[in-house]
């Protein structure tokens, strides 16, 4: 299950509508072995596509490289359907590389409400999780950490 | 002196869990052969048909070594050699 602020969700939501009709992406950041989605960093999409996304490769140097100052991990990576629903095509679940990572779809293609999914994909087999969306993290059940956040 | 390799989380299963290994070699490729001796099963992760596969990034220091000459990208001691996959996705 992926629990995140509603906060975060409408940031998500509002890079992908900005960006319609070319696909958004983008993280967000939580402190390592949290599983804490907490800081939202939109990227660009290098391949400036309604069809596909890249994160531009000297960026994603300088994000890993800040994640891991920060001791953070990629918690959730997002990214957009401007026409088609909000499920990984066979090249996201090909590509994708952080087997820890939620992976969130939005789909743009309803100008009046979004599609807001999320999937873990690890070793090429998509499954999709629930998605809980609070308030805030502090009133929610997190399990062993139980310290106030936000 | 020797050259740091950061490996990304979705390789470390060929490097015992460790976050980056130490590596001796005057190029990319060289680094990644030297790697590969200790920790059998990276390098075809890696390389492909005698070049970098395509949704791997590979840099020196601060420099993608897609634009500086690939695995043949010169390597020097007291480097950082860092790996990264892609973050990509699509249709096509
Ligand atoms: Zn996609």
């Amino acid at each position: 299950m992926l629990q995140i602020r509603r906060d975060l969700v409408d940031s998500i939501v509002a890079h992908a509508r900005k960006d319609h009709p070319d696909e958004a992406c983008g993280v967000i950041a939580g402190p390592e072995g949290t599983d804490r989605p907490e800081r939202f960093i939109p990227m660009l999409n290098a391949a400036r596509s309604s069809t596909f996304y890249e994160f531009d490769s000297l960026d994603l140097l300088k994000l890993y490289r800040e994640m891991d100052a920060r001791d953070e991990v990629p918690v959730v990576i997002y990214h957009s359907h401007t026409a088609t629903e909000a499920y990984p095509s066979r090249t996201d679940i090909k590509l994708a590389q952080e087997p820890d990572a939620h992976y969130v779809l939005v789909s743009t293609r309803n100008p009046e409400t979004a599609e807001f999914r999320s999937y873990r994909i690890v070793d090429g087999v998509v499954t999709e999780e629930d998605v809980e969306i609070v308030e805030s993290y502090m009133f929610a059940n997190t399990g062993s950490d139980d310290k106030p956040d936000s | 002196m020797a050259v740091t390799v950061s490996i990304p989380t979705i390789l470390r299963t060929h490097t015992g869990g460790e976050k980056s290994v130490e590596a001796t070699g005057k190029t990319v490729s060289e680094i990644i052969d030297d790697v590969e001796s200790r920790h059998s099963g990276l390098k075809a992760r890696l390389v492909k048909e005698d070049k970098l596969h395509r949704f791997v990034n590979v840099y020196v220091n601060d420099e993608d070594v897609r634009f500086a000459g690939g695995l043949d990208a010169e390597v020097a001691d007291g480097d950082t050699v860092t790996i990264l996959p892609a973050v990509a996705g699509g249709m096509r």
